[in-house]
C-alpha cells in the first residue's frame, strides 16, 4: 500500500470519529465503562493471588510430640517425615527452643509469666516444623504424617497443626474470584462490542451511499474496511486510556494511604510499578479488539455489492 | 468485449426484469438502450458492472466471465467500467474536484497523477471553474458532468450511462450528448440507457430495444421507435 494510501485512511478514520461525535463519545463511554469495571475485578483478582501466595509461603506443619518420646525414637521421626514425598525441609525444635520462642513472643509480661518453667520444669513437647514445597500438599503431607503413629506404643506424634481449613478456603475463593472475574470479562466484553458495532452501524447507515460508489467504481474490500479499522482502534484507545488512567492513578492512592494500615497487617499490595504494566496492557488490548471488532462487523454487511 | 448469453434475472420478489437476453457489443461502440419503464433495461446495465447477479446465464466483460470470477476479482473488472448514474450519487461532503479526484484515491492512483487527471477532465467537462464548489451549489447538468468525469477519470474502456440526460433541459443534453461522444470516439465503448426520442433520433447509433425482458430490436443508427 502507498504511503499515501495509509494517510488518506488514517485521516478519514480520525475524520469519521470527529464528525460522528455522539456515536463515537457513546462508543467511548461503552468501552470505558465496561473496561473500568473489568480493570477493578482485575486488580482484585491480582492482590487476591498475590495474597494468597503470600499465605501459602507462610503454610507449614508443626507436629508435636508426646513429652519424654526417646531421643531415639525423635531421630527416626525426624527422617521418617523427611523422607514422605513433598517434604522440602524439616526442622527439629527441642522444647528448651520452643520456651525461647514463647517467652519472645509474649516480650515482658510473658518473662514473669514463664518463671520458672526452664529446665526439668518445661511442659512444652518437641516439635518438628515441617514446609512442604507445594502448599496444596500440606493436608496429603499432615495426614501422612499422622499415620506414622500407627503401630508405635505408645503413639510418639501428640498432635499435628497446619491451620486445617484456612488452606483450603483460600483455594476455593481464589478458585471462584477467577471464574467470577473470568465471566465478567467475557460478558462485558461481549456488551461493550455488540454497543460499539451498533453505534457504529448507525453511522455507517449514513455512509452507505459512499460506500456503495466506493465499490462501483472498483475499491477493494480491504481498502474499504481501513478507515473502519482505524475509527474502530482509536475507539478502544481512547476508551481503554481513560480508564487506565483512572484505575491506575486510584489504585496509587491507595497504595498510598494504606501503606501503614495494611503494612501493619501484614498484608502486601501488589506495587504500582508491576501492575501498571499488567493492568494497561491487557485493557488496552480488549479495547483495540473491542474497537476493531465491532467496526469492522458492522462494515461487513455493506461490502457485499 | 461485453457478451450475454441467454441471460435471466428475476428479482426475489418475483418479477423477471430480463427473460433470455442474447447480445454481444463490440470495442468502441456506442449503443442506446430503449424500451418502456420497467422493461428491465437498468437491470441490463446493472449486470455489466455486477451490481446485480443473473438467475440464469453467462455474462462476458473485456474476456472476464463474472459468474467465473472471484469475488475479489471484481473490484479490478469495476475499475475498466465508468458508470454515470442517473441520479449523479455525488458524495455530498466532497467538492467537484474530491467527488472525481475520489475516484482514482479508490485505486490507489499516485497523489500527483491524480491531481493532474482530475484537472484534464474537469477541462474536458469544462467545469474548471467549478472544481471547489460543493455538488449543492451546481446545477443539474453541472453535476450530471461531475458525474461523467468521475466516470471517465480511470480511463475505462466502457461507460454505463443510465439515463445520463433524464432530468435536463434539451440544451443540456445536447452539450452532454456531444460530451459523450467525444469519449467514444476517444476509444470508449459507451451503453447508454435513454428515453430521449430526440437524442436518439439525432445522434444516430445502435439502438436495442428492450420490452418486457426481451430484445425486441436491435438496429444499427436505429431510430427511437416509440412515442413518448
Ligand atoms: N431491486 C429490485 N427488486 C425487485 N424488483 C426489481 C428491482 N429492480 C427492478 N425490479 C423490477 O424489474 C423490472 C425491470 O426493472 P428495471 O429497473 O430494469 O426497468 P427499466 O427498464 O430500467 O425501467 P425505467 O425505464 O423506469 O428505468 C421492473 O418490473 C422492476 O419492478
Ligand atoms: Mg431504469
Amino acid at each position: 500500500m502507498r504511503i499515501s494510501t495509509l494517510a488518506r485512511h488514517f485521516r478519514e478514520g480520525f475524520k469519521s470519529v470527529v464528525r460522528n461525535g455522539w456515536m463515537s463519545f457513546a462508543s467511548i463511554s461503552a468501552i470505558s465503562i465496561s473496561l473500568f469495571i473489568l480493570g477493578t475485578f482485575l486488580i482484585l483478582t491480582l492482590n487476591v493471588n498475590q495474597l494468597v501466595e503470600q499465605i501459602e509461603s507462610q503454610v507449614e506443619i508443626r507436629v508435636h510430640l508426646e513429652v519424654n518420646t526417646p531421643e531415639d525414637q525423635v531421630r527416626t521421626l525426624h527422617n521418617e517425615i523427611g523422607s514422605i514425598p513433598g517434604v522440602a525441609q524439616v526442622e527439629f525444635i527441642p522444647k528448651e527452643e520452643g520456651l525461647e520462642f514463647m517467652k519472645e513472643a509474649l516480650g515482658d509480661e510473658g518473662k514473669e509469666l514463664l518463671e520458672g518453667y526452664e529446665g526439668d520444669n518445661n511442659p512444652l513437647p518437641d516439635s518438628f516444623k515441617v514446609t512442604v514445597d507445594e502448599p496444596r500438599n500440606v493436608a496429603a503431607v499432615a495426614e501422612q504424617i499422622k499415620q506414622l503413629n500407627e503401630g508405635r506404643v505408645p503413639p510418639p506424634i501428640f498432635k499435628v497443626y497446619y491451620g486445617e481449613g484456612t488452606v483450603e478456603t483460600l483455594f476455593t475463593i481464589t478458585k471462584y474470584v477467577r471464574i467470577i472475574g473470568l465471566v465478567l470479562v467475557v460478558g462485558l466484553a461481549f456488551t461493550a462490542m455488540f454497543l460499539i458495532s451498533n453505534t457504529i452501524r448507525i453511522t455507517i447507515f449514513a455512509r452507505r451511499r459512499e460506500i456503495a460508489i466506493m465499490k462501483l467504481v472498483g475499491a477493494t474490500n480491504n481498502f474499504i474496511r481501513w478507515p473502519f479499522f482505524v475509527e474502530g482502534a482509536l475507539l478502544g484507545l481512547i476508551g481503554s486510556i481513560i480508564p487506565i488512567a483512572v484505575l491506575l492513578f486510584g489504585y496509587a492512592s491507595l497504595v498510598d494511604a494504606s501503606r501503614f494500615n495494611l503494612g501493619l497487617m501484614l498484608i502486601q499490595l501488589v506495587p504500582l510499578e508491576e501492575l501498571a504494566v499488567v493492568v494497561s496492557g491487557i485493557l488496552l488490548g480488549i479495547g483495540l479488539v473491542i474497537g476493531i471488532w465491532g467496526s469492522l462487523i458492522s462494515v461487513h454487511k455493506f461490502l457485499k455489492i | 468485449m461485453i457478451e450475454m448469453q441467454d441471460v435471466w434475472k428475476s428479482y426475489p420478489d418475483g418479477s423477471h426484469a430480463l427473460r433470455g437476453i442474447n447480445v454481444q457489443v463490440d470495442r468502441n461502440e456506442f449503443v442506446y438502450i430503449v424500451g418502456p419503464s420497467g422493461a428491465g433495461k437498468s437491470t441490463f446495465m446493472k449486470l455489466i458492472y455486477r451490481e446485480v447477479r443473473p438467475t440464469r446465464g453467462q455474462i462476458f466483460v473485456n474476456g472476464f466471465n463474472l459468474e467465473k470470477l472471484k469475488q475479489r476479482k471484481i473490484p479490478y473488472v469495476r475499475r475498466n467500467i465508468g458508470v454515470i448514474f442517473q441520479d449523479f450519487r455525488l458524495l455530498p461532503t466532497l467538492t467537484v474536484a474530491e467527488n472525481v479526484a475520489f475516484a482514482m484515491e479508490v485505486i490507489e492512483a499516485p497523489r500527483k497523477i491524480i491531481r493532474k487527471r482530475t484537472m484534464e477532465v474537469l477541462e474536458l467537462v469544462r467545469l474548471q471553474d467549478k472544481a471547489s464548489a460543493y455538488p449543492s451549489q451546481l446545477s443539474g447538468g453541472e453535476q450530471q458532468r461531475v458525474a461523467i468525469a468521475r466516470a471517465i477519470v480511470n480511463n475505462p474502456s466502457v461507460i454505463i450511462a443510465d439515463e445520463p440526460t433524464g432530468n435536463l433541459d434539451p440544451d443540456t443534453s445536447i452539450e452532454i450528448m456531444k460530451l459523450l461522444e467525444e469519449i467514444n470516439f476517444r476509444g470508449t465503448t459507451i451503453i447508454m440507457a435513454t428515453h430521449n426520442k430526440e437524442i436518439v433520433n439525432n445522434f444516430r447509433k445502435r439502438v436495442i430495444a428492450i420490452e418486457n425482458g426481451v430484445i425486441v430490436r436491435d438496429e444499427m443508427r436505429g431510430e427511437y421507435g416509440y412515442e413518448d
